[in-house]
């Protein structure tokens, strides 16, 4: 049977579906693995309710394992905590700011939504210009809302922050 | 339903037989599991809603849009698949998300009459995201903290989305209302339309207080006060006047929904009924 460590290598391999740039681990989806006899279970959040990824990302994980010879595995799904990008780490962002897609900022904490859009402007993927236009705050998927940089001109994705 | 009725052999994760159990209850009937109704009524909300939102997907006027309605719709369905799940557990009959979503009648739906209302034009679509959005955001942050910890798990997760379709309703009906004369008279239109849906939200019954006992405890005196005082700021941002109470339309919770429901369910569920058990 793997180590713990050797497991949590081998999930750092499972790239997400959507963003392949960075891995299920680095997403922060992962949020624990146990070890039995005969078994691994991992116990994953998904990002959004909806994010039609997550079931690939469930059968991705349990391929990766078998792959390396780890006889069965199961997948446990929570809710709680709930996901945020608060846990996709300093190394993560910067792979997702190359990719072209601008990092998430803070999560807004609390109950209370702010309803005009007074938010930090996105600093640009491309030009790194602080020039930027929020166009939506629903993009190409889940997680993504779309900007236009007025410096470079160039639209980009901005993961956003849940 | 003779169709369906043989067990179409069991496959996990799918729909995998026809349900065995009356699918219409009479509007008599007791509640026999309070919290599994109170589910269902929360669940419904979102798939119904869900799926009229879906409707826009390659219709809405620009591309961004169409966008920002199917992700809404996805957040929605999501929403309902967890509640709905857990309304099966609850109720401990083998019903999962898939069959309550697909294999009951209109009278055994529990969703707000507000929610069911047909798309209309652009504004009566946003009119009621707003409406509702304000609502559902304001209900999370009070299920995140109840006694149940399953569902307040749920909410949890599900406000943190909500908040961005509130954020996106919001904008809409301020630009709607503050926009053209044509915007303008076409966003009145809507709350003047959808207002006498408003009234049901906060209703309270036999089975709020049966899920009371059970931790589930939603203060609606407060939920109504805030929910009153973000709409009136809206409306005031929007130039939009707030129509007069009265009228209020009411039955959705008990299954007594209005014409508009069965159509849209007939098209949501055509597919799983034709073909039961059927995957890809």
């Amino acid at each position: 049977m793997l180590t713990r460590d050797e497991i949590y290598a081998v999930l750092q391999t499972v790239p997400d579906p959507e963003v392949p740039v960075i891995s299920v681990v680095e997403l922060g989806v992962v949020r624990d693995v146990q070890i039995g006899d005969n078994a691994v279970t991992v116990t994953m959040t998904p990002t959004y309710s909806g994010c039609p990824a997550m079931r690939e990302m469930e059968a991705d994980v349990k391929a990766a394992l078998l792959a390396r010879g780890v006889p069965d595995v199961h997948v446990h799904m929570v809710l709680t905590p709930p996901w945020t990008t608060d846990w996709i780490g300093p190394e993560a962002r910067e792979k997702l700011r190359r990719y072209g897609i601008a990092p998430p900022g803070r999560a807004e904490s609390g109950g209370f939504v702010t309803l005009t859009r007074a938010r930090p402007a996105v600093a640009c993927p491309f030009c790194g210009s602080s020039d930027t236009v929020l166009q939506s705050e629903f993009g190409s998927t889940a997680c993504k809302a779309i900007h236009t940089c007025r410096a470079c001109g160039s639209p980009f994705d901005e993961f956003k922050a849940l | 339903m003779a169709d369906n009725e043989q067990d179409t052999g069991a496959r996990s994760g799918v729909i995998n037989k026809a349900p065995d159990y009356p699918i219409a209850a009479p509007r008599s009937t007791p509640v026999a599991n309070p919290l599994s109704e109170y589910l269902l009524r929360l669940g419904d909300d979102r798939l119904v809603l869900g799926h009229r939102v879906s409707e826009w997907c390659g219709h809405a006027p620009i591309l961004e849009e169409d966008i920002a309605m199917s992700n809404i719709a996805l957040d929605l369905i999501g929403h309902a698949q967890s509640i709905l799940a857990l309304a099966g557990q609850v109720e401990g009959q083998g019903r999962t998300e898939d069959t309550l979503a697909y294999f009951r009648n209109e009278t055994a739906f529990r969703n707000a009459l507000l929610v069911e209302h047909p798309n209309g034009d652009f504004a009566v679509t946003m009119v009621r995201q707003f409406l509702f959005d304000a609502y559902s955001v304001l209900l999370w942050d009070q299920l995140a903290k109840c006694g149940h910890d399953g569902l307040a798990g749920i909410a949890a997760k599900s406000l943190k989305e909500d908040k961005y379709h509130l954020r996106h309703s919001s904008e809409w009906v301020v630009r709607l209302g503050d926009g053209t004369e044509e915007s303008h008279a076409r966003a009145q239109a809507a709350f003047d339309l959808l207002w006498k849906f408003t009234g049901e939200l906060f209703e309270r019954d036999a089975v709020d207080e049966a899920v009371a006992s059970l931790g589930i405890v939603v203060d609606l005196a407060s939920l109504r006060t805030l929910w009153d005082s973000l709409v009136d700021d809206v409306l005031a941002r929007a130039t939009l006047t707030r129509p007069i109470e009265g009228g209020m339309r009411t039955g959705g919770r008990t299954g007594r929904h209005t014409e508009a429901l069965g159509h849209m369910l007939a098209t949501m569920q055509y597919v799983a009924r034709a073909h039961p058990g059927a995957t890809w």
